[in-house]
């Protein structure tokens, strides 16, 4: 049971090998052996998002993933969004718009937020809300989040003026 | 003076950039050499003697680094108000979840092994788990009579009031416990010996509480007794006393294996075994006369304390002073009182007891509207205070108040007689969806109650760097309610720099001044003011130095901070809170100035009953306040939509559910609190009326927009389906009853 296993993990464009139970949680994974804290656990049930992190594209609780069911995927993390320091416009979104508070839920609610323009580049409020229902926040009421999110997908079709 | 640059702009937040792109570092994301990690060995029963600790077979106990009560080396009490919570029981157990023994190892996952082998043999005794159970004294659990505090205010005379009524109406009312539900969980790291003391890292709101709580623990003095708040996933005031526990349990393990240790709660522990808002039931006798004026107040108030003492009393204290609400009424009796039971203890949950009685204060109101033939908004028209009416403490608001405008602006924006006009129609047939529209109007102190603020004698700190900026020192934490940003607008606006040549500190209690705790919607408007006369004074020693002139410019500013650093070697200077001039309070009567300013408020709720389903949905918000000057409009408005999102859950779905002590629903999965999708557009607006003592004339906000969602929730539900609803939450399965009853 406590055999451990190589895992093939390609996180936020670099290819990572690591040493781990099969059944660790890709949550500890990225934390501990990638040292990405950027996601975090809020609950490790799946409930919270808290944790959310894309592999090859999906929204994904990493609390609810084994390791090596991870083996060979693509992982971004919040740590990937911004590489170069240059925010992604979700981001800068958030800051402007008051959509951190303590800043917890930020990271996953971030890449939620991601995944949501990726499938619905103009989404309603409703299409918003929907969208980031997997993720709780606990200061915000979601307002900010929502608004922001809308900023944010308005940005796509007029790129902000220089 | 300039017009103001810094102060009312939405500047951006100072840890915001961090936030964003998950390089801010709270607890857990911390790694210290060598660091093991602890867990809490846990009782399951609510009340009893332990008898023995068993530590079972299977498990490598030698690797094992094993503490309780035995290795505390200074008193067993996390030390707050009384000293009566043990830091790790012995010999009797006073609730479920009560902390016995810690384990610590470097494996997580072998400790999670050895946590479950570990046997608390106890003789069970009996318990008690609710208000009426501990009033009647049948099982004495706590004390001599079970009570923690009570209060007694008494204004005008109520006993003669009741002959000259029209009509006197009587009401009960109860609220549930809540959970904070903060994202991050409670966590600490403590490095430890006896040579050079304690140091703790934490998610935490009170820095200075949890020193004080491990001096006691340690017998440690301040100098050796080291507390540094992380960066910190929320708090609303479950971060107030519960981290002295874990810090207190961390430092332990560390003091014992020399060892840095982790302490950090999974999500059930945390909502298992840490604190919960007060439960509490109120029961109203109200004198009207036929013309809607209130005679007189008859209100009884009681909550339920869990098992120690914690901050029951203060926020007794609170939720009583609260109780008769923002309305003038010539003669008013408030009995109150807090009780023991075999809960875990109740602590702090923003608002502090005034969410629970002004939720029975709000729907007693309508009621006794409904009883004279007023509408409630006329019958409160005809009670409000006003500037020069005394409050139930007989405080004298002397500050400008206009409650009726801030209730005709409310109802104008949710369209209130419209839409009450246009419910009542169409609520006339068989509707499968009833709506309905309520409102509540209240007022929240600012700042510790009554003396509490001279007591507490803040100090605030603001230097110069040798790079010219400003550092504020404050113990005053971020815990995402924008301390940083507010208290650097508030810098840079005294000083006339900008936003961004200020700095703020890391709350460390080795090297920022006592700014006290971050609780009470005090940081605004006490820490605030502090930081504002800490930037004049240091402003003043430039100027006295003969270094700056008036009407000088950031860089001639950065000059003369360099030129003085060079010389004298420091730039500091430091702010105590004095209370503004006549300021008077009686602990014994409960009476006097109860809070230094108030902030006052009307919510408009809309509601949906699916008189099927037994859902309530809100469909619209309205959040209409005044909070005197709005320092950052976004972080401002952040707060009350935030806080109106915990009121909405607290009325309408958060339900701790325990079954002989514990609770059992303690996780995400089924405590429930509102997504995104359960949530209405809540529309905030700010009346600004700037209050004479605070920052560029601001009042404190944060804990306001808790007390109001609830009432007016359950005033539109009443509204909705034409029956009272006394009771929060009010659930699905909780309408049902009411519906068929």
């Amino acid at each position: 049971m406590r055999e451990k296993v190589r895992v093939r993990l390609l996180a936020n464009g670099k290819t990572h090998e690591v040493e781990t139970y099969a059944m660790a949680r890709l949550l500890d994974v990225l934390r501990e052996d990638l040292r990405l804290t950027g996601v975090k656990e809020g609950c490790g049930e799946g409930e919270c998002g808290a944790c959310s992190v894309l592999i090859n594209g999906d929204l994904v609780n990493s609390c609810l993933v084994p390791a090596l069911q991870a083996d060979g995927a693509s992982i971004t993390t919040i740590e990937g969004l911004a590489p170069n320091g240059h925010l992604d416009r979700i981001q800068t979104a958030f800051v402007e718009h008051g959509g951190a508070q303590c800043g917890i839920c930020t990271p996953g609610m971030i890449l939620a937020a991601v995944h949501l323009l990726q499938t619905i580049s103009t989404p309603t409020e409703e299409q918003i809300r929907g969208g980031l229902a997997g993720n709780l926040c606990r200061c915000t009421g979601y307002a900010s989040i929502v608004e922001a999110v809308k900023h944010a997908s308005a940005n796509i079709l007029e790129p902000p003026q220089p | 003076m300039l017009r103001e640059k810094v102060i009312g702009r939405p500047v951006p937040r100072k840890e915001g950039l961090d936030k964003v792109t998950g390089r801010a570092q709270y607890v857990d994301d911390l790694t210290f050499p060598g660091m093991i990690h602890g867990v809490t060995v846990r009782s399951e029963i609510p009340r009893g003697k332990i008898l023995r600790i068993e530590y079972g077979p299977g498990i490598p106990w030698n690797e094992f680094i094993i503490a309780t009560a035995a290795d505390i080396p200074g008193k067993n009490a996390v030390s707050l108000i009384l000293d009566d919570q043990p830091c790790l029981a012995i010999q009797v157990i006073n609730h479920a979840e009560e902390p016995v023994v810690l384990l610590a190892h470097p494996d997580r996952y072998v400790l999670e092994r050895a946590r479950l082998a570990v046997r608390i043999v106890t003789e069970p005794l009996p318990a008690v788990f609710t208000i009426d159970e501990s009033m009647s004294g049948k099982t004495t659990v706590w004390g001599e009579d079970n009570i923690f505090k009570s209060y007694h205010l008494e204004k005008g005379n109520v006993d003669a009031a009741w002959a000259n009524a029209d009509y006197i109406i009587e009401g009960d009312y109860e609220t549930g416990a809540q959970e904070q539900l903060y994202i991050e969980t409670n966590g600490v790291i403590a490095v430890a010996n006896p040579h050079d003391g304690v140091t703790v890292w934490g998610s935490m709101q009170c820095p200075y509480y949890v020193q004080k709580a491990l001096m006691t623990i340690f017998g440690l003095p301040a100098e050796k007794t080291r507390i540094i708040q992380t960066e910190t996933g929320g708090g609303f005031g479950g971060k107030e006393e519960y981290p002295s526990m874990i810090a207190a349990h961390a430092a332990l393990l560390a003091w014992k294996s020399g060892k840095p240790v982790k302490l950090i709660y999974d999500r059930a522990e945390d909502m298992a075994a840490t604190t919960k808002r007060h439960p509490s039931r109120t029961r109203h006798r109200t004198a009207v006369t036929k013309d809607g004026k209130l005679l007189a107040m008859d209100i009884d108030f009681a909550i339920d304390g869990g098992a120690y003492a914690t901050l029951s009393s203060v926020v007794l204290s609170r939720g009583t002073i609260h109780a008769a609400g923002p309305y003038s009424c010539p003669n008013v009796r408030i009995r109150s009182r807090a009780y023991a039971t075999n809960h875990p203890p109740r602590g702090a949950f923003r608002g502090f007891g005034a969410p629970q009685s002004i939720f029975a204060l709000e729907r007693q109101m309508n009621r006794v509207s409904a009883a004279v033939g007023l509408s409630p908004e006329e019958f409160r028209r005809r009670n409000f205070l006003q500037t020069g009416d005394t409050t139930a403490t007989g405080q004298v608001i002397r500050e400008k108040v206009d409650l009726a405008g801030l209730l005709g602006r409310a109802l104008e924006a949710s369209s209130y007689q419209i839409k009450k006009e246009q419910f009542a129609a169409q609520n006339r047939g068989k509707q499968a969806v009833r709506k309905g529209i309520g409102f509540a109007t209240f007022m929240h102190g600012a700042g510790f109650t009554g003396s509490g603020e001279q007591h507490l004698k803040s100090v605030v700190g603001v230097e110069a760097t040798a790079g010219g900026r400003v550092r504020i020192l404050v113990a005053s934490t971020e815990i995402g309610q924008g301390t940083q940003t507010i208290l650097s607008q508030i810098a840079a606006e005294t000083l006339g720099l900008n936003y961004e040549d200020i700095e703020i500190a890391p709350p460390d209690t080795a090297s920022v001044p006592n700014s006290g705790p971050t609780v009470a919607s005090r940081t605004c408007m006490i820490v605030g003011k502090l930081v504002e006369s800490a930037s004049v004074g240091l402003k003043q020693s430039l100027i006295q130095a003969g270094l700056l002139a008036g009407g000088y410019t950031a860089d001639a500013f950065r000059a003369a901070c360099r030129s003085y650093i060079a010389k004298f070697g420091a730039l500091r200077s430091f702010s105590q809170y004095e209370a503004p001039p006549g300021i008077r309070w009686d602990d014994e009567r409960y009476q006097g100035e109860a809070y230094a300013a108030f902030s006052w408020a009307a919510y408009v709720a809309e509601v949906s009953v699916d008189m099927t389903t037994c859902e309530i949905r809100v469909d619209d918000f309205v959040a209409l306040q005044e909070v005197g000057r709005v320092i950052h409009p976004v972080l401002a408005k952040g707060q009350i939509e935030g806080g109106v999102a915990q009121g909405i859950g607290y009325a309408i779905c958060e339900h701790v559910v325990s079954k002989n002590g514990r609770m059992i629903n303690n996780q995400m999965t089924n405590y429930v609190m509102p997504t995104a999708v359960d949530l209405p557009p809540i529309r905030v607006f700010f009346e600004e009326n700037p209050y004479s003592y605070g920052p560029a004339g601001a009042k404190g906000l944060g804990e306001l927009p808790l007390d109001g969602p609830a009432p007016a929730i359950l005033n539109a539900v009443e509204n909705a389906i034409g029956r009272p609803v006394n009771r929060i939450p009010l659930r699905p399965e909780d309408m049902m009853e009411i519906l068929n009853a």
